[in-house]
Formats: C-alpha cells, structure tokens, sequence
C-alpha cells in the first residue's frame, strides 16, 4: 500500500518549483557517509487483503478468547455498550490533533471538560486532569506531587497496591531521592493499621493506598486518611478498579488528598494491557502542583461559551524543567470512551453494574470456599476479587482448570511469595451463573482427581 | 447553529441509555453492611441512547480532524491515519486478551510485539527496542533513566544534561524528572548546535546531550558524528528525540551517527491516530551497552516461542502496568509492512518534497529565519507581517477561516513568532496549493486590511477565546450550582 497522493506529474511541477532534478537532491544537507547505502531490510509492501490475511493468521495464534477466564488484576472484562466503539471510531474524534486551537478543537475540548467532571463526581474531588496514561503512571505522579506539595523525604506505600504500580513508582522516584517504605497487610487483606502507626511519623510525605486492593479488599480510606493527616501527610487513594465507585462513597468524602487510578474498565477493551486510562483528581488548593492537561470554560468573544486547555504553566511546553511533569500526550481518545461509556451507563447504570460484581462475586466467593480443600483467604470485604487458598497450591488446579477450558485466576504467588498457595480470582457482570457454576464443579472434580 | 449543551445539562432522571440482563445469582440484601456506601453519585448524568449520538456527533463536528483536512503541525507529524490500521488492531483475538493470560494463549500478541521490535531496530540501525513507553516523552524519561543507571553503576550518574535552545519541552522536563540538571546549548547561525559552545560545555559532569535531528527547525545536524566525538570523548552519551523521523526513513540511521539512545514516537512517523491527544506510543532503541538496563519484561524467542523475561538485574524496572499500548503498536505494524521496502523510504522524500515546495512557494511572503536547507518542515516566522501588527497567532487563527489547521507556533523558542509548518508525505498538491495560497492571501490582507486577521476566526463555531480569564478564574468542571439556563 502506499499513502502518498502525488502523481508523477505533481512530483514533476513540485521539483521543477524547487529547482531540483531528482528526490535525492533534497538530502543533499546529509553527509554521504551516514546516509544508508543500501535498501532496508524489510518485506516489500503488502496490500490490503495480505495485511488482512496476515494478521488473521498472527491473532489466531492468540487463544485466550476462547477461555471462561477468571483473571482481572488490573485489567477487568467488563460490557462495553456498542455506541462506545461506534462514536469513538468518528475520523472527527480519533483523527484530531491535541486541542492547543481551541476554535477548532470544541469537540474534544467539551469532552474532555465532561471527562473532569465525571472523574470528580466519581471520585468526590474538585479537580480532575484530561488523562495520565495508565494506573501506574498515575500512581507515580501521585507521588511525585506529593512529594513536592510536602517536602518531605519519604513515600508509604501499601504492599497491597498493584505490584506493577509500586513498581513503577520505584522507577520514577528512583533518581528523586524519595523514599519508599511498604506497609504491610493484615489478616484482613487490609493494609495493617499498626504497622501504618508506627511507620507514620513527619518524615512522609503521603501514604498511598488501593481500594479494593490487590487482593480485591475495600480499605477503610476514612481511618487511613485520618492517621495519615495526624502527622500532617497526604493520603493518596489509588483506584484500580473504578466500577467499584458505583455503589461505594467517593474517595475524596472519605478523606483522600489526592484520587489516582486506572479507568479500563470505563469502556476501553482488555487490549493485552494498553492502551489504557489513567486519571488523577484532588482538591483545588493543590493545582499548582498538579500534573498534566486540563481543561476549562471561558467565552469567546461574542460572549458564546468554549473550552480551552489552560493553566498550562504548569506544564513542560511552556515551564521547560520545571514542568510539573513531563507528560505531553496522553489518553484522550480513552478519555473520549471512558466518557461516553459513563454518560451511556448514568449513575444508575453504573451503579447497577457495581451492584451485579459485588453479588456474582459474593456468590462466586461463597460457592468456592465451601469446596473442601479452597479456602478464602482474607477475611476483609471484597468487591469483585478475591483470593482464594488451595490447600495442595494452585498451579496443579490451574493445569487442570486449563484443560477444561477455564483460566482460574492469577497465580498470585507470583508476586506474594508468602501466598504461593493462592489465586486472585475476578468475577464480573461478565460472568453467567452458569460460568461460575462450572468454575466450581471443575474445581471440585480436580481436587477430587488429586 | 446549534450549540450543544454540557450532557449535564440536558440530564433529566428516569432516562436510560444503558440496561443489563437480571442479576441471575441470588441477591445478598445486606452485601454492603460494614461498607462505605454511597447513595447516588451526585450530579451524574442520566440521559437517552440518542441524546447520547446526538450529543456526540455534534461535538464531533466541531473538530477539525485529518479525515478533513490538513494538518501543518510542526514536530507533530500529522499524517493520514490509513483505516485498515484501525481494522486489525479491532480484531478480537488482539483486543479481548488479558495481559496476565498465560504465554502460550497470546503468542500472537508476543509475535507481534518481538516483530515490531526488530522492524524498529533496521529503521533505526539500533540494537534493541523496548515498546514499553506510552508516549513520546515516556519514552525520552525511559532514555534519560538508562544512561543514569549505566553511568551510576560505574560510580557516577553526573549530573548536567545538555539541551540545544532549540528543543521540543518536553526534552528538560524529561531530564529534570531523571534528577539532571538542565543546560542549555545555544544554535549558531545556521541553526544548528555550535561546536564551541558543546565543546565548552561538554564536561565529566554532563551525562547526556539530548538532539533531535533533524531538528525543529527541519535542519540536519551535519556535523552530528563530530556532536557524538565531542559528548563521547568525554564518557557522555547521544540521546536522540526521534520526533522528526519522518525525514530519515530509509534514508540514514540514528544508530549510524553514534546515536546512543532514541526514542520514536508511532503516532507520529508511523501513522497511529493522534485521538485528539493520544494514545501514543514512545519505543526507546539503544546501542548494546545499555540494553541491560532496559525496562521489564523482555520479549524473548526460543524455538518459535516467545516469552517474557523478567529476569533482568540491572533493568530500571517498569514504566507501564503491562507492556504499554499494545493496539497502537498493532496499528504501526500494520503501516510498516503495507509500506514495505520502497512505500518506506518514499515516505521521507515525499515528506521532504512536500515541505520544500511549501517552503519555496512562501518564502518571499513568510520570513525565514535560517536559510539553511531543510528537510520535512520549515519554520517561518511574522516578522514581515508584524510590521502591519499582525502576529502569528493572528495568522494561525485567520487560516482557519480558510477550513485549515494552524501551522505550530509554541516553539522553537529560538524563533520569535514561529510558524513550523509540516505537510508530511500524504498530502495532494491540490491542498497543499490551498494553504499556500491562503498563505499568501493572509499575508496581503496583513498589509492591507490587517483587521480581518486579528479578528480572526470569523466563521468557526467559536470564535477567538478568553484564555486569560480561562487562566485567571479556572472553572475545570461543571457544577450543579453554576447549571446555566437552556437558552444560554
């Protein structure tokens, strides 16, 4: 295929106006001994139909699909109504340019403003940003800005936060001289109250918590917030899974500083992992300090009103190094889904949805535990995940599982080496009883089999 | 003209959009006992399925997107998005698999990931690629971060980075969040960075210096294998902002000139749509020494499977939940093997054919700073027009009247009143002639009727807006109290 819209005589005119012979003329400015004297290596061009029949070959390789799968870990399967794919896929939505010309930018621009505003419903803050690029980035520049608001030397961070959100904020701090302490968790599969007190002290900076955590448990953000504030650090709430926001209170009402999270499950497909949607929202006093675009309403000057992208001092094209952060692009076409997902859904909607993960996965959870040889692992309050103990460990069950069709869960071990016995189990709106159902009776028939 | 409400505004409750099949497990009445819950999530919308098209397709028509039209943004590479992009990366083997699934249920995805790795390396003569990075200045941070932990193993990370006055912002921001020290290096004449000063510059405290060749203002760093012997003799390293790519294709290669570290943006030379301001994707490709220290996991292939290796000591560690965004790189796939060979390297000459007819049909009417030979953009500035208080905002502004994207105007610093003007590859004659005609026509009314273009735009759905008082009084969110009346 070729994209160029040139004929032989265009490129015959152009040359003539510029004054050159041939194409290689024009890099003429390139030293000849770094220019490549050979062809690339790479297969001649492919039509439409090769390209189609290419990829059907490479993406069948890929199986997954055909599984009851029970992962979720930070990337949830959720309904995704049909309207989502259909109004993102206008040339006029994905094809634009970041809005910097507001006059011909409305479009996004309004999006984005009801995308704020939706995450500051959701999250009960004053001020959301247009998008961070995934949970963990967003987690990150969590930190960072808590870093910068207090000043001081250290970080706790929840060892039931997302095990790839502490990991990358080890790597974006880890040439900032912050300090990362973990607090660990309890058996509730909460974060540990007492190992919280006594690592609490003025040298942090925040605290930053998940909820429902890793191991799917809601957190007690109220209690946390507080003993955060007791020493005058900011509680950071970090929200991997939002559907959960549906039915239960706002981070921010709770006592969160700062709201940071992953928005997947608004409306954008599993993608093996991205491109996905982070998001960030705090309170107003904090939004010298916060990091990437935002948007906001003004009037033109016929008194109609418009959006532009503003408070853009803060920001690395017009502040250079000392940028609140270096983020330039960023989601805005997931932002786009994410808000058509949630305006589709109302709060009604997304409330409902929130209402049938937290029944199937009750369900799913009390129906699992009772088979002789699984246990529930934590006895703290779960959404719509939780980790379930095999008492001959999970790999073997897995392998079964497998061969019956069934992905069983996250072999959480992998990360939790104290639970290598265990697997993270995820439950959605997605699941029939009928899934869950076969979940067990396979279950119960592989641990029979042993 | 219809001016569409905020959705918040025309929601009424009762209305649905949205409806779920019956709970189909038994309902547990006091399943939120002990929990915070909420009661409704105040002021959310609740609206009808066609309120939500309409209001949709009318914001959507008040874009200007490239479906439409062109696009000059400089640096921004605003080529055609070709649809069949978007098709395969919609397949559902590709777009409903989990990223924690096991290695063997998404070979496909690892197959297309390791491919586009080693396509990434040819184009560029690199040795390895990570596509981790979500966007361009990920990938810069990510670049930044690998030299730092290499030169800290050997006892001294440094602590200075070079930057030309000429670059992109997001190149000091990048290295300020690594914990280097910014230092400018001023350009020369011709535009280019000057020997002297990075000589003078150049010293065991500098870690890096960071160049985007060719630069912003399209020029060619001629003597770049001197930059590299200058940063090099000293224990530096050649970071490079791969941001005008789209010059080079086929036609030489960072890893050629003693590039050390690239990044390469994929919506930008490789086609991915920009959605209004991302997703993007930001590869980084290093030369062997610091491939050790690239992010995790590592694709690698043994016996015709592939695997992830998390076994990497000396790696930074993770910049993305998973692998980064995965469909973006399908989408760039796809374009470099519809290309190919040949449809490759056509994409720089006609790039830089399109942008020197540009530059030649305007340069009596548009100042050009630097008379240098430039590649794949050009910069041109209002200094004839700001004779007539014309200025290039004024510009930008009154081109939309003519149905077209203002050219970029926040940078190069170095060039008072910039327009940095990029056709890229797959722009028509036919409307190339539309913006240098319009061009010409801004710059007579500028003499004539100056007017007309600072009052520009005329005949947008909205015209000039109050960013001052946007920025003064900040109103980020609609709030139930502030709800205007339908007629406003």
């Amino acid at each position: 295929m070729s994209y160029i819209s040139l004929s032989d005589k265009d490129k015959k005119e152009m040359m003539g106006k510029i004054g050159i012979s041939s194409l290689d003329e024009l890099f003429r400015s390139i030293p000849k001994d770094i220019k490549l004297k050979r062809e690339l290596n790479v297969p001649p061009p492919m039509t439409e139909l090769e390209l189609i029949q290419l990829f059907d070959r490479i993406s069948q390789k890929n199986n997954y699909q055909n599984f009851i799968s029970f992962l979720g870990a930070g990337a949830y399967r959720h309904v995704i109504p049909y309207i989502v794919d259909y109004l993102s896929s206008r040339g006029e939505f994905i094809s634009p340019y970041t809005p910097y010309q507001p006059e011909v930018s409305q479009g996004t621009l309004q999006v984005i403003f009801e995308f704020q505003t939706l995450i500051c419903q959701l999250t009960g803050m004053d001020i959301a940003n247009a998008s961070l690029y995934d949970g963990a980035s967003a987690a990150a520049e969590a930190v960072l800005m808590a870093h910068r608001l207090k000043g001081r030397p250290k970080v706790l961070v929840a060892k039931t936060l997302h095990p790839h959100y502490r990991r990358v904020i080890q790597t974006y701090v880890k040439n900032l001289g912050v300090e990362i302490e973990e607090i660990k968790y309890s058996e509730t599969g909460e974060a540990d109250i007492k190992d919280l007190k006594g690592k609490l002290d003025d040298k942090i900076s925040a605290f930053v918590t998940q909820s429902p955590n890793f191991m799917g448990i809601t957190e007690n953000l109220e209690k946390i917030s507080d003993l955060a504030h007791s020493v005058r650090a900011l509680s950071v709430a970090v929200i991997a899974e939002p559907i959960s926001l549906g039915i239960f209170e706002a981070p921010g009402k709770l006592g969160a500083d700062i709201v940071a999270g992953e928005g997947q499950s608004f409306g954008i497909p599993l993608s093996f992992g991205g491109p996905y949607l982070g998001f960030m929202a705090c309170g107003e006093e904090f939004i010298r300090q916060f990091p990437g675009r935002i948007a906001g309403q003004t009037k033109d000057v016929n008194g109609n009103r418009g959006f532009v992208l503003t408070l853009s001092t803060r920001e690395q094209h017009i502040r250079r190094e000392r940028a609140t952060s270096n983020i330039c692009t960023n989601q805005a076409w997931c932002a786009l889904r994410a808000t058509i997902f949630l305006e589709t859904l109302g709060g009604e909607g997304l409330k409902e949805l929130a209402w049938q993960n937290i029944q199937k996965a009750s369900y799913a959870l009390e129906k699992l535990s009772q088979i002789k040889g699984v246990k529930r692992k934590f006895k703290g309050n779960s959404f719509n995940e939780f980790v379930l103990e095999f008492s001959g460990g999970f790999k073997k069950i897995s392998g079964f599982l497998r061969k019956k069709g069934i992905i069983g869960g996250l072999n959480i071990g992998e990360y939790y080496p104290e639970l290598k016995k265990c697997a993270l189990v995820c439950v959605t709106e997605m699941h029939k009883r009928g899934d869950i159902d076969r979940l067990g009776a396979v279950l119960k028939e592989s641990l029979k089999a042993k | 003209m219809i001016r569409e409400p905020l959705i918040f505004e025309i929601s009424e409750k009762g209305k649905r959009a949205f409806s779920l099949p019956e709970l189909d497990v038994p309902s547990k009445k006091d399943i939120l006992r002990n929990l915070p819950v909420r009661n409704e999530i105040e002021g959310f919308p609740q609206v009808s399925e066609v309120e939500v098209i309409r209001h949709f397709t009318r914001l959507s028509q008040t874009n200007h997107c490239i479906d439409v039209g062109f696009y000059p943004l400089g640096s921004c590479t605003m080529k055609y998005n070709p649809k069949i992009n978007e098709k395969i990366a919609s397949l559902l083997e590709f777009n409903s698999s989990h990223p924690a699934a096991p290695l063997d249920l998404i070979q496909g995805n690892l197959e297309v990931l390791k491919t586009t790795e080693e396509l990434l390396v040819e184009l560029t003569g690199m040795d390895a690629f990570c596509l981790q990075p979500a966007a361009g200045a990920q990938g810069e941070l990510v670049g930044m971060m690998l030299i730092r932990a290499y030169l800290g193993e050997k006892g001294d990370p440094r602590k200075i980075v070079l930057i030309p006055d000429s670059a992109h912002g997001t190149n000091p921001s990048s290295a300020h969040l690594c914990g280097y020290r910014v230092q400018e290096i001023q350009s020369n004449k011709n535009g280019t960075i000057d020997l002297q000063s990075l000589a003078q510059n150049m010293t065991k405290d500098v870690a890096a210096l960071m160049i985007t060749n060719p630069n912003t203002l399209g020029i060619f760093e001629v003597d770049i294998k001197k930059i590299a012997e200058i940063v090099h003799s000293k224990g530096g390293f050649i970071y490079m902002d791969g941001a005008n790519m789209n010059a080079l294709i086929g036609v030489c290669r960072p890893g050629d000139m003693d590039v050390d570290v690239i990044h390469l943006n994929l919506h930008k030379t490789f086609s991915t749509p920009h959605g209004g301001g991302g997703p993007g994707s930001g590869p980084v490709g290093v030369k062997r020494v610091l491939k050790p220290y690239l992010p995790l996991p590592i694709i690698e292939r043994k016996r015709e499977k592939y695997y992830l290796n998390f076994d990497s000591p000396k790696s930074i560690g993770k910049v993305h939940s998973f692998y980064g965004n995965y469909l973006v790189i399908v989408k760039a796939l796809t374009y470099i093997l519809s290309l190919g060979c040949e449809g490759l390297k056509e994409v720089s000459e006609i790039a830089v054919l399109n942008s020197n007819y540009i530059r030649k049909s305007l340069e009596r009417e548009y100042f050009l700073k630097y008379k240098t030979p430039t590649l794949h953009e050009c910069v041109f500035s209002d200094k004839f027009q700001r004779e007539y208080g014309v200025e290039n905002i004024d510009i930008a502004k009154r081109l939309i009247d003519f149905g077209l994207h203002p050219p970029t105007m926040s940078f190069p610093l170095i060039v008072r009143g910039a327009l940095m003007t990029e056709p890229t590859e797959t722009e028509s004659k036919r409307d190339l002639d539309l913006f240098i005609d319009a061009m010409k026509q801004i710059s007579k009314e500028a003499k004539k009727n100056p007017e007309v273009v600072k009052y520009a735009p005329h005949v947008s759905y909205v015209r000039r807006l109050d960013e001052t008082t946007a920025a003064r009084n900040p109103i980020l969110r609609w709030t139930e109290k502030k709800k205007l009346s339908r007629k406003e």
